[in-house]
């Protein structure tokens, strides 16, 4: 069996308001939904890796097939709740290590 | 050589001067090395300098833009002879079709912009893009209403977005995508425009050159036929004196 590629993002969160994993995963859950249907999202995998709320920081685990429509959702994303919000992608990476590593730098 | 991307149509706030630094500094922060701010027609010279160093600053080259939203042909004409010396980009709101059909034969337009969600009023068909190509109008794409707009509404503007892009494609008008947002948390990165942009069949590359080349290629252009020294396209003055 062919093994799955997975991709790594790291994710800002940027917003005066603090939000917890589940309001952020739903919000992610949410537009890629919107915007690919449910193939599209049974398609991408998505995990939560880590998330600092206070540094409004996350890690969340995709396909390689799939980085790219992740990303375009990710964009769309302007409120969780109804407070406002934008998700940039800090960075994308084969492994937890290296994307740690580059997000230091 | 680094890309330089760009965002040719921020809109803050003008009488807010904090606005305006915020929106700069955020802009220099997502990784935009070019931006146009839309000022108001009327914008003293002295304000415009002030924000030219403030972005200046911010690391971010600022180039000054004008929307001119005529009713008729003829209004345009005159915002045209009144504005294009002034500003360094000119931006034609479309919201109707003499308007449309005027602005993209007019060499002094930079940026053809169609607000409407409306498909009909929406005018970028195949005869506008021919005058396009034949002119130095670009077709420009505001990512906003991609963002704020949601179910059978942005559905619609999708659809027409991907038939304006295979339009301007085929006739070689160049794309330049913008965010066109006054808030600061509908600002997005390069790349992340560049995704969204995706979702109407625009590929990487094009979407790519959509945010830095295109939008590059207008400023520089502009800026030279500003300059004391253009004489004419392909003429500039290179030396003055007495020994020429």
């Amino acid at each position: 069996m062919k093994s799955v590629r997975r991709r790594y993002l790291a994710l800002e969160i940027d917003s005066d308001e603090l939000f917890d994993s589940k309001e952020l995963m739903d919000v992610v859950w949410g537009a890629v939904l919107k915007l690919y249907g449910e193939y599209g999202a049974s398609r991408a995998g998505l995990t939560l890796i880590d998330y600092d709320m206070e540094k409004r920081f996350a890690v969340i685990r995709t396909v390689h097939t799939t980085v790219d429509m992740v990303r375009t959702a990710l964009t769309s994303i302007t409120k969780i709740g109804n407070k406002p919000v934008a998700i940039h992608v800090l960075r994308v990476s084969g492994t937890i290590r290296s994307l740690y590593k580059k997000v230091n730098k | 050589m680094k890309r330089i991307c760009a965002d040719l149509h921020l809109r803050p706030n003008s009488k807010d001067p904090e606005h305006v630094s915020q929106i700069i500094s955020k802009a220099s922060r997502l990784g935009y090395r070019l931006i146009a701010l839309t000022f108001p027609s009327n914008l003293a010279e002295e304000e415009i300098r002030r924000l030219v160093d403030v972005s200046k600053e911010a690391k971010i080259d600022l180039a000054s833009r004008v929307d001119l939203e005529p009713r008729t042909p003829r209004e345009l004409i005159h915002g045209l002879r009144k504005f294009r010396r002034r500003f360094e980009i000119i931006a034609v709101v479309c919201e109707s079709k003499n308007v449309a059909r005027q602005a993209a034969k007019d060499r002094r337009v930079d940026l053809l912009n169609f607000p409407s969600l409306d498909f009909r009023s929406r005018f970028f068909d195949k005869a506008e893009a021919e005058l396009a190509s034949n002119g130095l109008a670009s077709l420009e794409i505001d990512m906003k209403p991609l963002l704020t707009l949601e179910g059978p509404a942005r559905i619609r503007l999708l659809s027409n977005l991907r038939r304006e892009v295979a339009i301007a494609k085929k006739s070689h008008v160049p794309i330049v995508i913008s965010s066109g947002v006054s808030d600061r948390v509908l600002m997005r990165k390069p790349k992340e425009l560049s995704a969204l942009a995706s979702l109407f069949d625009l590929n990487e590359a094009s979407a790519i050159e959509a945010i830095s080349k295109n939008p590059v290629a207008i400023v520089k252009r502009n800026r030279d036929k500003l300059s004391s020294r253009f004489v004419a396209p392909g003429i500039r003055i290179v030396r003055r004196g007495n020994d020429c």
